[in-house]
């Protein structure tokens, strides 16, 4: 079974590609499936961008620290910022089965979060935000 | 992310491979806008060799079919790699695009 890793970078959109990798690795070590993998590189993804757009307001304004840790059939990320606190509740839910010029797609990144992930956690302290993924194979 | 375009005689063909993240994806919408602005409202976006869409794609892919539609032309989809066909379905997008398995025809559908 796989370990805890942990990756921190700076919150640039040029490191969602080494976002991907890491999650690649840490899952691959773990014996996940490769849906999986892709699942969870999706989730941390729209995350960590959420993160950059919402949370530090732009990029170059804080640190995204990551953590990857797989138990049998589980594997848990815990994602973390020092930005604005983010309440999941304010962000709209997409709007796609209507017609073309109606469309909205805010909130796509939180929705995709929630449907590729079985347990999403959000929560804010002094410290900053703390988003906990749970991720599950039977 | 690397991007192709070939200019067909009813339609502009763009393709797309690589990663369409929120790094890359100002660029690949930058590409559909300037196809779109320079007089082509028919477009097929072939995306076999696409890795990875995430939201930031999908919201480009649905500006552009907006701006096509709104100048009397559409969008079509072809080849999608199967995480595009994944990320579409997930965003219950794929009865929004017309999506062809074969890029031959959906230039030929224009």
């Amino acid at each position: 079974m796989g370990r805890k890793r942990k990756l921190t970078v700076p919150g640039r959109f040029e490191y969602l590609a080494a976002i991907a990798d890491f999650i690649s690795e840490a899952g691959s070590e773990a014996n996940f499936a490769q849906d999986t993998i892709f699942h969870v590189q999706m989730s941390v993804d729209e995350a960590c961008s959420n993160i950059i757009e919402h949370a530090y307001r732009g990029q170059d304004q804080g640190e995204i620290k990551l953590s990857s840790e797989c138990k049998k059939g589980e594997w848990i990320i815990t994602i973390q910022d020092t930005g604005r606190p983010f309440d999941p509740r304010a962000v709209p839910k997409p709007n796609l089965n209507i017609k073309v010029d109606d469309i909205k797609t805010g909130g796509l990144g939180l929705y995709f979060m929630h449907q590729l992930m079985d347990n999403v956690e959000f929560t804010f302290d002094k410290k900053g935000n703390r988003l906990r993924m749970v991720k599950r194979e039977a | 992310m690397d991007i192709t375009t070939n200019e067909y005689k009813r339609c502009s063909l763009v393709s797309v491979s690589g990663r369409v993240d929120s790094n890359t994806a100002p660029g690949f919408e930058e590409a559909l806008k300037a196809v779109i602005e320079g007089g082509q409202r028919n477009v097929v976006l072939e995306l076999s060799g696409v890795s990875f869409m995430s939201s930031a794609g999908l919201r480009g892919m649905v500006s552009s079919l907006k701006a096509c539609k709104k100048g009397g032309g559409d969008l079509f989809i072809a080849t999608p790699s199967d995480r595009v066909s994944e990320v579409l379905k997930l965003a219950g997008l794929t009865s929004l695009f017309s999506v062809y398995d074969d890029v031959t025809a959906a230039v030929g559908d224009f």
